[in-house]
Formats: structure tokens, C-alpha cells, sequence
């Protein structure tokens, strides 16, 4: 059996590693970023076969002044773009006070996404009424955008009397059907399938709505995610599939998701699947890349995948200590820079916006949060006990109560 | 041999230390697992001691975590892959149910998998839906596999080296509101740690706790309790706070199990209560009901009593209105001696 075996050194196993753990400096050259304004903008129905090279680009608007340049400078107004600054700092204070509600034990738990601000405002902006997202925890910036309640997402948070989902569910597992964002899961990527799902139904029904699905670097390993992939590029789903490539995955490095080597946007080539890869952190970007796959999907032109190009600046959640893994500073030496420093330089530069402008909506937000957990904590927390009855844990098991579920509840007494 | 306080977590890295050291075929993966040694830290320190070829990250897929360790396994060595939760076995279905467990049978030996798949499991920890749940039934129902879930430390490393010997693939379930301690269900007492716990004196070097051997955790003479992990615990306070001398039978191993164990308590005590935190409907509590009255039904004097969680998903906030804690424990308890 072995006589056509050459002669050969024993085989070993390729672990991959990031370059940089704590205490060490992480050499980001592996980002291989295009310079702004460099990348062709292809028309909206480009062939996926042929706009292959534009997953191992890098889409990029802002240049390192804050000019908007190149092809994909998108046609946008002063005034979207300083309501896109003010979500994006909404978001940002939004997290700020919610992370110090959880060391008060306020709040059982919390995922901040400090850092991937302008991926989900600026997604918004770019869809329309009745389209659907698909979420994952780290995407509070389409609520932002969407100008949902404070104090309903708060409620959410503290599990408390008001919470909309009767405290089922985690903190940050909020559901906002007229938000245009649907239930999150827990249970990583099941939930792209289902947006190509949505857009499928869509297509079905002849309506005009898109779909928009969410997913991390991480979870791109998951089956679920290819399989998505296939069915988007077989029915040509009208449907945008979002990987945040925030580089980690609670303390695994994004190569361990298989980006060692090539992106995630390459992901799509292989379906057929025309893919973008495109630097999170530029609002403008963002919001340009998301119109043209928009265009695509509501043209009947198929899905598109985006690999947004970020990074997780924060902890994974409350639970996790990140400088056990990385570099504690890693943040300040990424490339792609603040995305919320990014748009305010542009804005400033174009003569929309002022640091003093800046300083007072910054308190004004402030306020706004602070009055809306104020609101939220009168009507009580998880921690004081002011939560949904015990007896509203048996609804919504089946849409009738069935007689055993009657039985358990009169069982427990309530 | 010498011994040393530890708590579950260490206990379980210890039994991984133990068995990486002695036998070079076992392999320690899964997400999170090497450099950073685990959400619940389990594997610390061990990627540094025995490399990345030994211990290693995996990506985010339990398919693949499963998938791999079944043609690792076949190949000859002795993966212990780590499901970062219980909740999150799911996408592994098809290569646990369909693969691992039947690869034996249908090769009519030729080749195993002798996998070690762990899994922290169970409530208690504000966990919602999607860190809470007690999946033991699915795997229960396989033929094929084995079910083992350990409640204190002592066992939990002598049954983990048991596993990871066996060469059947073993559902390895660990109760993780009873990492740090044992729990009793009173969540508003302050935490005991394990080392106040006899279980929690743990020998530092090799040993096992034989598979399919239940343990009597407290013996008695009125009332026959067939339960396991963290009940095990809470069954103890009901028992106390009850006034009942409950003989409580920690299973240990849930599938196959020990059935001369339950038969012989039954058969002395004439009663049977068998509590779970799992959903109570087609949980393995069925099976067990089903089973004593098989083999004890002239000596039953009431009906078998089942305790369990309610049939809803986790909930969130209501978590001990949910979680069956020591009084619905005792309630349950005091029916099975009524009759
Ligand atoms: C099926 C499944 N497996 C594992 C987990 C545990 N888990 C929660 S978040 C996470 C990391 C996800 O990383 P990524 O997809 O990169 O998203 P990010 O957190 O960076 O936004 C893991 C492993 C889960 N929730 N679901
Ligand atoms: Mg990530």
C-alpha cells in the first residue's frame, strides 16, 4: 500500500493564531485595505461572476481627511447624514449607560456593539418601510435609526412589568416587528436562512420587500449560513446578507472562522453570489454599499452578501474580559479608525456640523437616555421582583392553551 | 491518594489533564477551548501544557466540532469536544444521532467513535431559553449513546475519565449551576462553595466512577428518589424541609443506567418520586416511571409522583416560578406518601 507513498516529512496540524495576544502588538496588515476611493463601482446589475475581485477589495468612501471620494460617494443629504451621527451617538450613549446599569445589577446582562455603530444606522437609512431584519444582538443601531422607544427597549432589558416580551427573553433579544426587526435568537445563524426565507415569500407574493440578515464573522461557520447562501443564489432572493467581520468571536480570532487567507465576502463568490467586502467603520460606505445591493434585490437582480470590515472594541458581553485574549489596546491601533469620529470629521469638513453642535446634542442625548431608564426603572426590574406574572410564563406556548399547560398552572398556584 | 479540594470546574479539568498526560490519542477542542480555556474556563492552562495540536479553538459550528471528532475517532484517537451550552447541541443532531451513535452498529464493528461530547447544561443562572436548558431526553432515546451527568466534583472527574475511556460516544451533561457549589434551589441563600462538601475532596491524580453505577447520596427508608445533577441537591432539602426519609438515588449515568440500584430501593421503601429540571412531558422521568413500575409494581404502594419543570420554553424573569425548587419538590414528596 505504501509503495507509491514518497518519502515525506510526518504531517502536523495548522492551528491558526492571531498576531496579536495581550501584551503584544496585533500587525493588521492582514486587513489588506484599498485606499479610499480606489475601488470600481460596478452597475447594479453587474454579474456576480463578474465583479469577483470587489470581495478582496475593500470599498472605502472617506479618505483619512474625511473627503468623500471615489465612485462610491453616495448621493445623500447633510441633513441624513447628521441624523445617521446623531443615531450612531445615540447607539453609543445608549450602550455607555446600559453597560453601568449592569454593574449597578440593574440589568441581568448586556452586548454593546461600541465600535460597529455606522454598519446597522447607515444599513437603515438604506432600506425602506416593510423591509425586514434579521438581526443578531449586535445591531441596536437599526433601532436607533429607527427612532424605536427608549423606554420599550429598556423595559426589555430590565425584564420588568412593561417589557414587550413578557421577560422570556435575555436582555438584548429584543423583537420589534414594526421596526422592521424580527426576534433574535440565541442559537447563532439559524436566522440568515430565514431572511432568504422572508425574501423568498416575498417574491412569492409579488411584494416589494427586502430582506436584510445578520451575521458575525464567528458564526459564518455555522451550516446554517451556507445553506442560506445556496437557496439566496438558487431563487435569486431579494435578500442582503450582512457578515460583521468584527475580527473576533468572543476570544477566537476571525481566522478560526476561516478568514485566514481570503474574506468571508469570498464566501459568496463561490454561491454565485455577488459580494462586497466593504470598511464597516465609513458611514458612507456603508450606506453606499447598502443602497446598491438594495437596488439589486429590488430589482429582481438577486442577493448580495457585504462583509463589513470592523471591529469589536468592547467585551463580547458583560461576561466576558477580553483582555485575557488580545491586546488591550488593540482598538486604537485598528486601521479603519472610530466610525462615529469618522463621519463627524466629514460632516464638520462640509460645514454640517460643529464641535460645539456636537457637544450639546451629545448632552442632549445624554439626558434623553438618562430620563428614558428613569421611566423604565419606575416600572420595576428583574432585580425587584416587578416582572410579568408567573402565569403568563404558560402563554404563547401554543396559540390555545392546551389542558396539560392549564393543569401545571393551577399546579403552581397562580 | 492525595486529594485536594476542587470545585466542579477543576475537577473537570483535572480529569482532562489526567487523561491528556497518560494517552496520547486524546484530543481537547471547541469553541473557545484553547488559548482562552473555555467560557466556563474548564480547559484553562491546558493548550499551554500540551499544545495546539492537542487543544485547540474550533470555529462556530457544532456539526463540525461533532463531525470531526466522529472521523477523528474513527481514526484512533479520543476526542473530548466541548459544546459551548447544551442549548447549542442542536446543529450536531444529525452527525450524534444519525452518525456517532450508529457507526458501530452498522459497521458491525469496524469502525467506533469513541467521543467524549460535554455540555454545561441546566437553569438557574438567569440563562433565558438559550442557556438553561436540560436536553438529557434526546440523547436518552438514542441507541447507541450514553447519557452521564455527574452532580459534584468527586464524580464528575471519575466519570469523565470513564467516558473518555469508553469507547461508545458519550453525552457528557454538566449542570452548571453546580460548577462552583452545590445548589439547593433556595436562591436567595449566599452560595456554598464545594469546599465545605465532602464530594468536593477530589483525588489529584487517575480515577473513574464506573459508568452505569447510580450512587445512594442519602440513604433512606420511606420514600425512593430517582433523580440526578442538581436536583440531586435540591431532592435533599425537599427531604429535609419535609420531615421525609427520602432515600435519594443520584443516577449518575442516565442511559444505561443502573437498574438494580432503583429496583432494590423501591422494592424497600415501596415509594417512588422521580424529579427532574427538564420539561416534564416524554422527559426521561417517563422512562424512568415506566421502568420501576415495570420491575416494582407489587411493591409500589402510590402511584410513581413525577416532579419536573414546567412544559414551556426557559423563561427569563419567571425563573423560579419555573425552576422546580425544594418546596414543589417536598409538595411532590408528600403525594407520593399520601396514597
Ligand atoms: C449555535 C450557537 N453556538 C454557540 C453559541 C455561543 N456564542 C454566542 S455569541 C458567540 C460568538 C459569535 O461571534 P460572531 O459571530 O463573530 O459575532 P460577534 O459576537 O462578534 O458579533 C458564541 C460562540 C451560540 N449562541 N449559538
Ligand atoms: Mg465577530
Amino acid at each position: 500500500m505504501s509503495k507509491n507513498a514518497p518519502a515525506c516529512a510526518p504531517l502536523r496540524l495548522h492551528v491558526p493564531e492571531p498576531t496579536g495576544r495581550p501584551g503584544q502588538h496585533t500587525d493588521f496588515s492582514y486587513l489588506h485595505l484599498s485606499p479610499a476611493g480606489e475601488v470600481r463601482r460596478p452597475p447594479v446589475d453587474a454579474q456576480p461572476a463578474a465583479i469577483g475581485d470587489l470581495a478582496f477589495a475593500l470599498v472605502r468612501v472617506l479618505d483619512a481627511d474625511g473627503n468623500a471620494v471615489g465612485p462610491w460617494a453616495p448621493q445623500i443629504t447633510p441633513e441624513r447624514l447628521r441624523f445617521g451621527l446623531r443615531a450612531m451617538l445615540q447607539t453609543r450613549i445608549f450602550d455607555a449607560r446600559m453597560l453601568i446599569a449592569q454593574r449597578q445589577k440593574k440589568i441581568s446582562f448586556y452586548m454593546q456593539c461600541l465600535g460597529e455603530e455606522a454598519i446597522s444606522v447607515a444599513h437603515a437609512l438604506a432600506l425602506d418601510e416593510g423591509d425586514m431584519c434579521f438581526p443578531t444582538y449586535r445591531q441596536q443601531g437599526l433601532l436607533m435609526a429607527r427612532a424605536v422607544p427608549l423606554v420599550d427597549l429598556i423595559c426589555q432589558l430590565l425584564s420588568n412589568q412593561r417589557d414587550p416580551l413578557k421577560g422570556r427573553q435575555l436582555p438584548v433579544l429584543y423583537s420589534v416587528r414594526q421596526a422592521g426587526f424580527f426576534t433574535i435568537s440565541g442559537n447563532l445563524a439559524t436566522q440568515v436562512v430565514q431572511a432568504v426565507g422572508w425574501a423568498m415569500a416575498s417574491a412569492i407574493k409579488g411584494d416589494t420587500k427586502i430582506a436584510s440578515a445578520w451575521i458575525g464573522d464567528g458564526s459564518t461557520a455555522e451550516a446554517d449560513f451556507h445553506t442560506a447562501l445556496v437557496f439566496a443564489h438558487v431563487y435569486r432572493a431579494p435578500v442582503i446578507i450582512n457578515v460583521v467581520n468584527n475580527q473576533w468571536a468572543i476570544s477566537t480570532f476571525q481566522a478560526i472562522a476561516g478568514g485566514e487567507g481570503t474574506t468571508f465576502a469570498a464566501r459568496g463568490i463561490g454561491s454565485g453570489i455577488a459580494s462586497l467586502r466593504v470598511d464597516g467603520n465609513d458611514f458612507l460606505a456603508v450606506y453606499a454599499a447598502s443602497r446598491w445591493a438594495a437596488e439589486r434585490a429590488r430589482g429582481n437582480l438577486g442577493p448580495t452578501l457585504i462583509e463589513w470590515v470592523t471591529y469589536r472594541a468592547g467585551g463580547h458581553s458583560t461576561s466576558d474580559d477580553p483582555t485575557k485574549y488580545r491586546p488591550a489596546d488593540d482598538w486604537k491601533n485598528f486601521p479603519l479608525g472610530d466610525p462615529l469620529a469618522r463621519l463627524k470629521q466629514h460632516l464638520i469638513s462640509i460645514g454640517a456640523w460643529s464641535e460645539a453642535e456636537h457637544q450639546s446634542v451629545q448632552k442632549e442625548l445624554e439626558a434623553e437616555v438618562s430620563a428614558a431608564l428613569k421611566e423604565a426603572e419606575s416600572y420595576g426590574s428583574l432585580a425587584d421582583g416587578h416582572v410579568h406574572s408567573a402565569a403568563s410564563m404558560f402563554e404563547d406556548v401554543y396559540e390555545d392553551m392546551p389542558a396539560h399547560l392549564r393543569r401545571q398552572r393551577q399546579e403552581l398556584g397562580v | 491518594m492525595k486529594t485536594t479540594p476542587m470545585t466542579m470546574i477543576q475537577a473537570l479539568r483535572s480529569a482532562m489533564d489526567v487523561m491528556l498526560e497518560r494517552d496520547a490519542n486524546v484530543v481537547v477542542f471547541g469553541e473557545d477551548v484553547g488559548y482562552f480555556g473555555g467560557v466556563f474556563r474548564c480547559t484553562e492552562g491546558l493548550q499551554k501544557k500540551y499544545g495546539t495540536s492537542r487543544v485547540f479553538d474550533t470555529p462556530i459550528s457544532e456539526s463540525g466540532i461533532v463531525g470531526v471528532a466522529v472521523g477523528m475517532g474513527a481514526y484512533g484517537l479520543r476526542p473530548v469536544a466541548e459544546i459551548q451550552f447544551a442549548d447549542y447541541v442542536y446543529p450536531a443532531t444529525d452527525q450524534i444521532v444519525s452518525e456517532a451513535a450508529r457507526l458501530r452498529y452498522r459497521s458491525a464493528g469496524e469502525f467506533i467513535a469513541p467521543l467524549t461530547l460535554r455540555m454545561p447544561c441546566g437553569g438557574g443562572i438567569y440563562g433565558g431559553q438559550t442557556h438553561s436548558q436540560s436536553p438529557e431526553a434526546y440523547f436518552t432515546h438514542v441507541c447507541g449513546l450514553r447519557t452521564v451527568m455527574p452532580s459534584n466534583p468527586y464524580d464528575a472527574k471519575g466519570l469523565l475519565i470513564a467516558s473518555i475511556e469508553n469507547n461508545d460516544p458519550v453525552i457528557f451533561l454538566e449542570p452548571k449551576r453546580i460548577y462552583n457549589g452545590p445548589f439547593d434551589g433556595h436562591h436567595d441563600k449566599p452560595v456554598v462553595p464545594w469546599s465545605t462538601h465532602p464530594q468536593g475532596e477530589v483525588p489529584e491524580g487517575y480515577y473513574t466512577v464506573p459508568l452505569e453505577s447510580a450512587a445512594v447520596y442519602r440513604p433512606g427508608s420511606e420514600l425512593t428518589v430517582l433523580t440526578y445533577g442538581t436536583m440531586v441537591f435540591v431532592a435533599e432539602a425537599a427531604a429535609r424541609e419535609s420531615g421525609i426519609d427520602a432515600e435519594i438515588i443520584d443516577l449518575r449515568s442516565l442511559w444505561p443506567l443502573d437498574l438494580d440500584t432503583i429496583v432494590n430501593s423501591v422494592k424497600k421503601t415501596g415509594r417512588c418520586a422521580v424529579v427532574h429540571e427538564a420539561t416534564r412531558s416524554s422527559g426521561f422521568g417517563a422512562e424512568l416511571t415506566a421502568l420501576v413500575q415495570e420491575h416494582c409494581f407489587y411493591h409500589l404502594e402510590a402511584p410513581i409522583e413525577r416532579v419536573a419543570g414546567w412544559d414551556t420554553p426557559y423563561p427569563h424573569a419567571q425563573e423560579w416560578a419555573y425552576f422546580p425548587g425544594p418546596a414543589r419538590v417536598a409538595e411532590g414528596f408528600k403525594r407520593a406518601m399520601e396514597k
